[in-house]
């Protein structure tokens, strides 16, 4: 291991295999794979890093982040395996998104053996109706189960994703999901409100009026309560679907919005490095093929140019705590700030609960006025470890 | 210049004369025949409709510029012009007619007489034209030409046992019909040395020739190189060619009385040699030939481009089409909600029909039009009156006395299953029953007096839907009335949106109050406040529609590291707002109007 650097640099590891698909993932994933094509992926994934740290001119990790589909579906010796092939920092955060039913005592003590310093548990609802709505498999007691054992094992942080909005889940059905999840005093949760992503089979059972689609209003609501209550738990957030306790903040979530540098290895998954933003082939046995025979998996990219770049950060950043550098005599942003969607912290525009939600269309507004916004504050780099 | 031999001094040898048909009795298809047993065209040459030029002329089955063609029968020369049959163009049809001693009445043999075939025929018997009368269609198992022959004979007075059985299609009859043309049609009279008399009864753009007019000479000689004079325009022009169509287009010396041809003058804009135009010489002038008018539109719309960057292109191509139509009329006008555009005045419906069709077609624009509207006659409490062709220029209802609009005399000729129902659609347009006469058992005409603004949105429409479209329909003006007529505005958070401020009867006011703000309430995106649509007459409101406000955009997570996608979305929002209309402090995407101005269509 080498020791710790100033430059932040992720690795983000795909792992594109599900025991089976929730109804509204739209994300690649894959159910009823051979253990050869698991075998074969992870040997991809290897390759694939150690060519890149090889061929580009990588730090190490500062931040990796294995996450699917459901990489603890993996075998640990697998996942290590991967792990193993990136060169990272000694205090590097690792975090593996575990599904509470496939993550066992057993793996995740290689985790921990091995250097993983952070779990990430999907959660989505503590309750049964809704986590059957969402096509989810666990039931809420494994969550906890796991939470237990992610403790006595000596994990000190962990996240815990949820998402709301689903179709038949009440307001009280949300509320007692927070309940359930706060009273495991969790130091991270990412909440994040369900959204119908075209050709899911969600999208099929909304079009085909089988169930009701998402209601923006019940959404909103909800998010006010998690926010509200997130916060009396001693939980800030720190970008609009993420709340942590101070320190707790997840360092490799930072790097996205900080438009910082990442690695992305197996299929599906994006990079940022140099001036590019790229992403891989989708399938698994394409990314395989390619890495085996091409030496890269890549499908895309795209170089952005100093506007669309300085757009980009706005937009990425405003999503944060920190917000963005702003001169408080231009029109638009006066005017957000008087509609109530953001507030001014001496010279950061940052956005409001309000302006949380409505962030999208802020931005674009922002964005349109022209030169409102002037440039990115110099965010400060993470404070804790994730 | 080689010039057509001329040898036809004797005007007796001359028939001039008119097809008139309703759509799809097969007007066009015995022009054809006749083209064909008058060898005018060369077999490897012919196609179908071979009259109609225009692409929209083909595919709707209509004639919208009248044509004309000379041709060699037996020894006599026939003029055959071919009108257009639709009742916007009924001035059209009335020059056309003025230019012949006689029609070919062409009936369907199993449809019977239509609505505007019979207004065009009793156009024809008031300017006392020989009648000959031709049943079409007989190779169709469904024809009953007794039937539709009795019809004729009870409604025109013209004898049953008159009436020519033929088929366009196999040419049956046909051979017979121009012996009957020529037997009952007269010749034309006049003296080939008075002053010169000619009527121009169709004008059209060249892009390489300028404005060429189909001409008949009524009296004296029409000759190439003349100095000429245009009474109404009041301008002399010089003959730069005369010739007749063969149906090719072929200069010759000189146009007798009787004859009928075009002429080329030089003259840059239809305008300036409009339909009913009478040509003289400058030296020794004759007056006017009788029945000239200014054409007058009567219905009108905004036309905008739904691009806003188009609004240069499309007013150069109202340009160049006003060159070829002088009856429509355009003005620059703006909206708030559509941006800039045109307030376009047409003949009729078909007519704004086809000038929008021509526009995105031939100059390949994407246009919006707001729903059509009249001309009224506004009575200010002060005395004043205004012209008023857009219903958001409607004055204010407190300075308001009353407002009149223009009525129409409606026919209908329909088979006598569909009177029920055709009774009630007019009672709704606030129609006025003058006349119901049965035809024949089969088939009654109804006269309705209708103000002409609850015809020109879907009355047609209806009419068709509710007849399976059995029934036809012509009408014709009948001058302006008192009406109770209420301006209705619709509000969008208080602030009038122009585009759907319209003009109806008081009773009806509500309905579309209600129709409107709902159909809004569904295209306009939530705001950050609440939005109240409304709609009005003066301060009154009649409907009200909220649109609650936005509370929260999307909020998907960043998945994989995927940030192109989520700038992607953000880029496709900033442009989104670029394109917003502001209505006071509500953004509406443009689109959200046209949606809206589309349902309404």
């Amino acid at each position: 291991m080498t020791p710790a650097l100033d430059r932040p640099f992720g690795v983000y590891v795909h792992i594109p295999f599900c025991a089976a698909r929730c109804d509204y993932c739209d994300f690649a994933t894959w159910t009823d794979r051979s253990g050869e094509l698991i075998t074969a992926y992870v040997d991809a994934c290897v390759t694939d890093v150690t060519r890149r740290y090889t061929r580009e001119d990588c730090p190490p990790a500062t931040s990796i982040f294995f996450g699917g589909g459901t990489p603890s579906l993996l075998p640990a010796g697998e996942l290590v395996r991967i792990l193993d092939a990136i060169p990272r920092v000694s205090d590097a955060e690792v975090t593996v998104e575990c599904n509470p039913e496939s993550a066992d005592e057993a793996k995740l003590r290689s985790y921990r053996d091995h250097g993983v310093t952070r779990l990430s548990f999907g959660v989505q609802s503590m309750v049964p109706h809704v986590l059957l709505s969402l096509g989810r498999v666990h039931n809420p007691e494994s969550v906890e189960r796991c939470v237990g054992t992610a403790r006595d094992l000596g994990f000190e942080t962990f996240n815990l994703d949820l998402i709301y909005g689903a179709s038949g889940e009440s307001t009280d059905d949300w509320r007692r999901t927070i309940e359930r999840v706060l009273e495991l005093d969790p130091p991270h949760i990412s909440a994040s409100a369900l959204t119908v992503e075209s050709g899911t089979p969600l999208a099929r059972r909304v079009g085909e009026g089988e169930c009701a689609a998402p209601d923006d209003d019940d959404q909103a609501e909800k998010y006010i309560t998690a926010d509200e209550l997130f916060a009396d738990a001693g939980l800030d957030w720190y970008e609009i679907s993420n709340w942590a306790r101070p320190g707790n903040e997840c360092r490799h979530n930072r790097l996205y919005w900080d438009q910082g540098e990442y690695l992305g290895i197996g299929c599906a998954a994006h990079g940022h490095t140099g001036a590019l933003r790229w992403w891989n082939v989708r399938t698994p046995e394409r990314y395989v093929d390619l890495v085996r025979h091409d030496g890269t998996a890549e499908a895309g990219s795209e170089a952005l140019g100093e506007s669309a770049r300085s757009e980009e950060a706005i937009t990425l950043s405003l999503r944060t705590r920190s917000g963005v550098v702003a001169d408080p005599v231009q029109v638009e942003c006066s005017r957000i700030v008087e509609e109530g969607l953001a507030t001014w912290e001496s010279a950061n525009l940052v956005l409001t609960q309000r302006g949380r939600l409505l962030a999208n269309d802020a931005t674009a507004r922002l964005l349109a006025a022209g030169d409102v916004v002037r440039e990115l504050a110099p965010t400060g780099r993470p404070a804790g470890r994730g | 210049m080689r010039l057509y031999p001329r040898r036809v001094p004797d005007i007796s040898a001359n028939r001039c004369f008119s097809l008139l048909a309703h759509i799809d009795h097969g007007k066009s298809t015995l022009a054809d025949r006749i083209l064909e047993i008058c060898k005018a065209v060369d077999p490897r040459d012919m196609r179908a409709q071979y009259l109609d030029s225009m692409d929209i002329e083909r595919e709707r089955g209509i004639t919208i510029k009248a044509q004309n063609v000379r041709l060699n029968h037996k020894g006599h020369i026939l003029n055959l012009i071919d009108t257009p049959g639709h009742v916007d163009f009924s001035y059209e049809v009335s020059r056309s007619l003025a230019a012949c001693e006689g029609i070919v009445l062409l009936v369907d043999a199993s449809q019977g007489i239509e609505a505007q075939t019979l207004a065009n025929c009793y156009l024809a018997m008031e300017h006392d034209l020989a009648i000959v009368a031709a049943l079409n269609k007989i190779d169709l198992p469904s024809a009953d030409p007794d039937r539709v022959a009795a019809e004729i004979e009870r409604v025109l007075g013209i004898p049953a046992s008159e009436c020519l059985p033929i088929s366009a299609k196999t040419g049956a009859g046909v051979p017979e019909l121009l012996d009957a043309i020529i037997e009952h049609i007269p010749a034309p009279t006049g003296d080939p040395d008075a002053p010169l008399q000619a009527l121009i009864f169709d004008s059209y753009y060249d892009a390489y020739r300028g404005v060429v007019s189909s001409i008949r000479v009524v009296e004296g000689t029409l000759k190439s190189n003349a100095r000429l004079r245009y009474v109404q325009a009041n301008a002399t022009h010089d003959a730069e060619e005369v010739g007749v169509r063969l149906p090719a287009p072929t200069p010759v010396e000189s146009l007798g009385p009787g004859e009928v041809g075009y002429i080329i003058a030089g003259i840059k804009d239809v305008g300036a040699a409009r339909v009913g135009e009478t040509v003289t010489e400058a030296v020794r002038s004759a007056p006017a030939l009788v029945g000239y008018r200014d054409p007058k539109p009567m219905v009108f719309c905004g036309l905008y481009p739904i691009d806003g960057d188009e609004f240069t292109e499309l007013r150069e191509a109202l340009e160049k089409l006003r060159l070829n139509d002088a009856s429509f009329t355009y003005e620059p006008e703006s909206s708030g909600a559509l941006g800039f555009g045109f307030r376009c005045g047409f003949l009729g419906l078909l007519h704004m029909e086809i000038v929008r069709e021509r526009l995105e077609r031939e100059y390949r624009l994407s246009l919006i039009a707001t729903s059509p509207n009249v001309e009224y006659l506004a009575h200010r409490t002060d005395g004043g009156v205004e012209v008023v062709d857009n219903p958001s220029a409607m004055p204010q209802s407190n300075t308001l006395d009353f407002i009149e609009e223009p009525y129409v005399t409606v026919t209908i000729l329909t088979p006598t299953d569909y009177v029920g129902t055709l009774m009630e659609l007019c009672r709704q347009r606030r129609g006025d029953m003058k006349k119901m006469e049965y035809l024949s058992e089969a088939r009654v005409e109804l006269a309705y007096e209708l103000p002409l603004g609850e015809i020109v949105l879907d009355f047609f429409d209806q009419l068709k839907s509710r007849t399976k479209g059995y029934a036809s329909l012509d009408y014709e003006p009948l001058g302006m009335r008192r009406s109770e007529l209420v301006k209705v505005d619709v509000l969008l958070n208080a602030v009038p949106v122009d585009a759907f401020s319209t003009i109806v009867h008081r009773d009806k006011a509500y309905e579309y109050g209600k129709k409107m703000t709902s159909k809004l309430r569904e295209l306009i995106p939530r705001q950050l406040f609440d939005v109240p649509i409304q709609a009005a007459i003066g301060g009154r409101i009649i409907a009200r529609e909220t649109v609650k406000a936005k509370r929260k955009d999307v909020l998907a997570k960043c998945y994989g590291g995927d940030i192109t996608r989520k700038r992607k979305l953000i880029e496709r929002q900033k442009e989104g707002k670029k394109r917003m209309k502001q209505i006071g402090r509500v953004e509406v995407p443009q689109e959200a109007f046209i949606s809206a101005l589309k349902l309404e269509e």
